[in-house]
């Protein structure tokens, strides 16, 4: 799309695009190529001459078994935020979407998780599961179940997937109550009319008028899930216990600046770029058109 | 309403507050814990009501306490984040406005690259070059700086494509009514273009002001003394020793102060934060 009436000058358009340019290369694409750069090299013991190596580290990388744990650990990971998270949401979404009075009490509450770091809201939820003295932990232990998310990986696993759904609820629950308020009142009028119930409405009509707002919301969960959810980890369980809640970004951020392996570390940089390509691509391809606000 | 099903709309509600007390709840108890002393805190189970040393505990964590040989600050630590999170919101608005600007009112060689340029940043976050990124801020002195912890996040391909939308439905008379007057691009810019696009900027100002008051990976690497922690890092580094030397009415009190300045800004500008969270991801 082209604007027909354009101003003209040589030089203007450049230094207004340039303050954008020298960060984005700068801080953008020459770190992405060193990234990819070095993914094909390798250190010795010393770190005082490095070698090109091709596609070694990739190799080396995909023969971890510790990575393919974490690949499995961050698609059960992001499956179960994106499942969980958008089934809870929406379930609000309907019954926030129902009620005339109120509605504006229980948005103001419900977009709170929103505003809290991912960092913070870790700590808050390692506070309440702490095994010595979580309010939680201590309302499970009564309830006869042993809560230690330190020594239980599954429970590690549930402390960050609940803190990351929590945070992301707020999100979700917008853009279904957005999907839901723009279905037009004449189709759910029409089927009362014809006698369908609630349920049956939500089922036959809401539902299915939602599913571009639901796919939509399902990327963006699984990028969230694979992207942002660092802060969490690491102020939560920190990859632990052992690595069984190391996600993909904990374990490049880990390899890098712990372990100093510069080269797998650039490996597993280079192939979340491609995951993150490919769920960018997803984004735009099959999403944008069919959302409609 | 369709039609009237009491039972229905009461339990709407009953499920939307079942739903506020789940999601505030961790809220309130960093609230309580705030409120007590390390001692009440650490006597399972927990109080569950507000307690008596509120004062002393959001002073204490304020102004710094000594504790296991480390002084956190908080004070200093929100300072940092409050001018991080206003620099990166502004910056990016800023930036965003003059390429935008640059991409739909003039042509020039090379424009296409530039806008894809523009649109590849989408697939590089942090995570995905995070060791070269920390190089080039080491190499150019950035470390332990605002600048290092702003300026490279400012760089936004969100808010320069929501801009360069909402200017593209801005109608071409309003340029020619500005040439006839004799006003430049500049003039044009300044006066017509960014005050049309207000509710735009108030509505990324929210969304940018979250995103970097809650900025975590990218402070952990550009800062590596404690003078320059925003409040998110500090909190971690409170935590890290355990869980019976933790000061957790502290900590809590910290939580508290660190969610409090986004949390207000999200409740106050509610109306630009939705429209800014919907905008941006078309």
């Amino acid at each position: 799309m082209e604007k027909r009436v354009l101003f003209r000058s040589a030089w203007l358009p450049w230094l207004l695009i340039a303050p954008q340019m020298a960060v984005i290369l700068v801080f953008f694409f020459w770190p992405a190529s060193q990234a990819i750069w070095q993914s094909m090299q390798t250190e010795d013991a010393f770190g005082t001459s490095t070698v090109f190596v091709g596609l070694e580290n990739f190799k080396t990388l995909f023969d971890d078994p510790a990575y393919i744990e974490s690949f499995k650990v961050t698609a059960l990971f992001s499956v179960l935020v994106a499942g969980i998270g958008i089934a809870i949401s929406l379930l609000l979404a309907i019954f926030a979407d129902r009620i005339l009075r109120g509605s504006l009490f229980y948005k103001t509450f419900l977009i709170i998780p929103y505003a809290v770091a991912p960092a913070i809201a870790g700590v808050l939820w390692v506070f309440m599961f702490s095994p010595s003295i979580g309010v939680v932990s201590y309302g499970l232990r009564k309830m006869g179940m042993d809560w230690n998310h330190l020594l239980n990986s599954n429970q590690a696993l549930s402390l960050i997937v609940v803190a990351a759904i929590w945070k992301q609820i707020s999100y979700n629950f917008l853009f279904f109550l957005a999907g839901l308020q723009s279905i037009p009142k004449a189709l759910i009028e029409a089927a009362a009319i014809d006698g369908a119930g609630p349920l049956r409405r939500f089922l036959t009509i809401q539902f299915p008028l939602l599913s571009p707002t639901t796919f939509f919301l399902l990327v963006i969960n699984v990028v969230y899930a694979f992207f942002d959810t660092f802060a969490i980890v690491h102020a939560t369980t920190e990859g632990g216990p052992g690595r069984d809640t190391a996600i993909l970004v904990y374990k490049v951020w880990h390899d890098g600046f712990r372990a100093l392996d510069l080269g797998g570390s650039a490996a597993q940089s280079v192939v979340l770029m491609v995951i993150v390509v490919v769920l960018t691509v997803i984004q735009f391809r099959y999403v944008e058109k069919k959302v409609q606000y | 309403m369709i039609e009237r099903r009491p039972g229905l709309t009461v339990l709407s509600h009953v499920v939307l507050i079942l739903g506020i007390a789940i999601v505030v709840f961790p809220i309130y108890l960093a609230f309580v814990a705030s409120t007590h002393t390390r001692d009440e805190i650490l006597r399972v189970p927990m109080p569950l009501v507000p307690g008596a040393h509120m004062v002393e505990n959001y002073t204490a964590a304020l102004l710094g306490t000594e504790t296991q040989g480390a002084r956190v600050v908080v004070g200093r630590m929100m300072w940092i984040s409050l001018v991080t999170a206003l620099v990166i919101s502004i910056g990016k608005i800023a930036i965003s406005l003059l390429s935008a600007f640059a991409i739909v009112y003039f042509r020039f060689p090379f424009k296409k690259i530039v806008f894809w340029m523009i649109f590849v940043t989408l697939m590089l976050p942090v995570e995905v070059r995070i060791l070269p990124t920390y190089k080039v801020l080491a190499d150019l002195n950035m470390l332990n700086t605002y600048a290092g912890l702003t300026i490279p996040l400012i760089a936004s391909a969100t808010a320069t494509f929501l801009f360069r939308q909402f200017f593209l439905s801005v109608p071409d008379e309003l340029v020619e009514a500005a040439r006839i007057d004799g006003a430049g691009p500049m003039r044009f810019f300044k006066d017509i273009l960014v005050p049309l696009s207000q509710t735009s900027i108030a509505a990324l100002f929210v969304i940018q002001f979250i995103y970097g008051w809650n900025q975590y990976l990218w402070p952990l690497l550009a800062t590596t003394t404690e003078d320059m922690y925003p409040v998110v890092i500090g909190i971690k580094r409170m935590i890290a020793s355990g869980d019976a030397a933790v000061d957790w009415n502290l900590v809590m009190a910290t939580a508290m102060l660190a969610l409090i300045p986004p949390a207000i800004v999200v409740v106050l500008m509610q109306r630009w934060f939705v429209k800014g969270l919907v905008d941006t991801e078309k």
